[in-house]
């Protein structure tokens, strides 16, 4: 499993998580962040696409 | 196998950071004109003119990627036959891939008073710097703002909360001119809520001043009185440096979908500088400005640069997407605006500023623009990726209990 970890005080809602790996990540009625902190290897590439696409900076994966 | 990346801003990094991901082990070299290692760009018009953020949490981590870094380096010329980018002090720096990463820089006022103290722009980490410290070691300074696009728009915002006094100027009769009048009428009313003296569809004649600029001359002849000057006029790509080369500059470098440079093997764009076909241009080449193409560029330009000819390559298909953050509002959009023929909201919120408009062309969805709709914003841009037309669109909206709720109280403006 991959540990996803994001600083919500970096975090602004841009979204592009959200597109980069659907379903892991969603934005709520009240456009917070949220997220799955375990997720599965087979979702590698799409993790490591958010990471790369978030403007904030504020993904980081473990394992 | 050497890879070398001319650029060491967002695209260049993440092509360098693909291409160690992807396996390359070879000699690694970035080039950068900035004497800065790679910073992220945005936050130079809003939290660091703000104050809200200092220099160093621009920075991108970038320490572990075993890159030889060649900063306070401009590339000067390319030989893509000898496959060797020369250096301003004269070295010819052998490559095996190239990727060509060297964005834009803010195009500047040309007129009279140009070289007049005070006078600023904002692209690179130290112009953000100066132009801080020109809006903050002064009591209730004047600013005027030449340019109401992004950046322009950005600005005005971030430097009300300081007490700075401002006028925003635009030859265009609306402010953000890419985004459309449907946005550009909110974002007007927007500025001019929050204090902005906002003057539209007025021409700039001349800068004025003695040494230091002291007002800006409208061609009605209007004097705007001005402490500090903005120059925010869009971007130029730096593509001078590859004149002779023999690459096709429309003006940025032209590409193929994989990111190839036309006619050439083994060199990539990306970024702001590259000119690609893209399906929902019906394959016409563009060139996209934006934060998060250079990203996702940048990654796949990386990654083909060191496949090679014969490695796998998948095209670049993503559906742009952008923002701007202006007062309290978030500003995104997603898609092409400027090739909308028409623009409406589809999905407004009852109470507040919230809503979503699409931008359509013949019948199909080429854009969408929200104001505070961030969670809707994927949905939207995974349809126009499928091409989704508006009428379709519009009857999935009807179902969806996730939208804001029917646009009734908002006209459409063509």
């Amino acid at each position: 499993m991959i540990k996803v970890i994001v600083d919500m005080n970096l975090c602004q809602s841009h979204g592009e998580c959200v597109y980069a790996a659907p379903g892991v990540f969603e934005l709520g009625d009240d456009d917070v962040l949220r997220w799955q902190e375990e997720v599965d290897e087979s979702r590698r590439e799409e993790l490591e696409e958010a990471v790369n696409v978030c403007p904030m900076m504020a993904i980081r994966l473990e394992g | 196998m050497r890879l070398v990346v001319v650029g060491a801003s967002l695209a260049g990094l993440r092509a360098a950071q693909a291409a160690r991901a992807a396996g390359h082990d070879g000699e690694l070299v970035v080039v950068g004109e900035e004497r800065h290692l790679p910073y992220t760009r945005p936050p130079l018009s809003k939290e660091l003119l703000q104050g809200a953020h200092e220099a160093d949490g621009c920075a991108f981590p970038c320490d572990d990627l075993d890159v030889a870094w060649r900063l306070g380096e401009a590339a000067t010329g390319l030989d893509p036959a000898a496959r060797e980018v020369a250096l301003a002090g004269g070295e010819r720096l052998p490559f095996d891939a190239l990727v060509i990463a060297t964005g834009c820089r803010a195009r500047p006022w040309t007129g009279p008073g140009a070289e007049l103290d005070g006078v600023h722009t904002i692209r690179h980490l130290d112009d953000a710097i100066a132009l801080r410290a020109a809006l903050t070691t002064r009591p209730a300074p004047r600013l005027a703002i030449v340019g109401a696009g992004f950046i322009g728009c950005e600005v005005a915002a971030s430097v009300r909360g300081l007490g700075v006094d401002v006028t925003l100027i635009d030859v265009a009769p609306l402010p953000m001119p890419a985004l459309g009048p449907l946005l550009g009428e909110h974002c007007a009313r927007m500025h001019r809520e929050h204090g902005v003296d906002l003057r539209l569809g007025a021409g700039i004649a001349a800068l004025r001043g003695d040494g230091r600029v002291e007002a800006v001359e409208l061609e009605d002849g209007t004097r705007v009185d001005a402490d500090v000057v903005v120059v925010a006029l869009g971007a130029i790509p730096n593509t001078e440096w590859l004149a002779g080369s023999g690459l096709t500059l429309d003006p940025g470098v032209a590409c193929d979908a994989h990111l190839a440079a036309v006619g050439t093997t083994g060199v990539y764009a990306a970024g702001d500088v590259a000119s690609w076909p893209h399906p929902l241009a019906g394959g016409a080449r563009i060139r996209v400005e934006h934060w998060t193409n250079a990203a996702e560029q940048g990654t796949i330009a990386g990654r083909h640069a060191v496949a090679g000819e014969d490695g796998e390559r998948a095209p670049h298909v993503a559906v742009p997407s952008f923002w701007s953050d202006q007062y309290d509002a978030k500003i995104q959009a997603i898609g092409l605006p400027r090739l909308a023929r028409h623009v409406e909201v589809v999905e407004a919120a009852p109470e507040g500023d919230r809503f979503v408009a699409v931008g359509e062309r013949d019948g199909r969805v080429v854009a969408a623009l929200a104001v505070n709709g961030a969670r809707r914003l994927p949905w939207y841009r995974r349809r126009v990726a499928d091409g989704v037309t508006l009428d379709a669109l519009r009857a999935e909206l009807a179902d969806d209990p996730k939208a804001f709720g029917p646009p009734a109280a908002r006209e459409v403006v063509g």
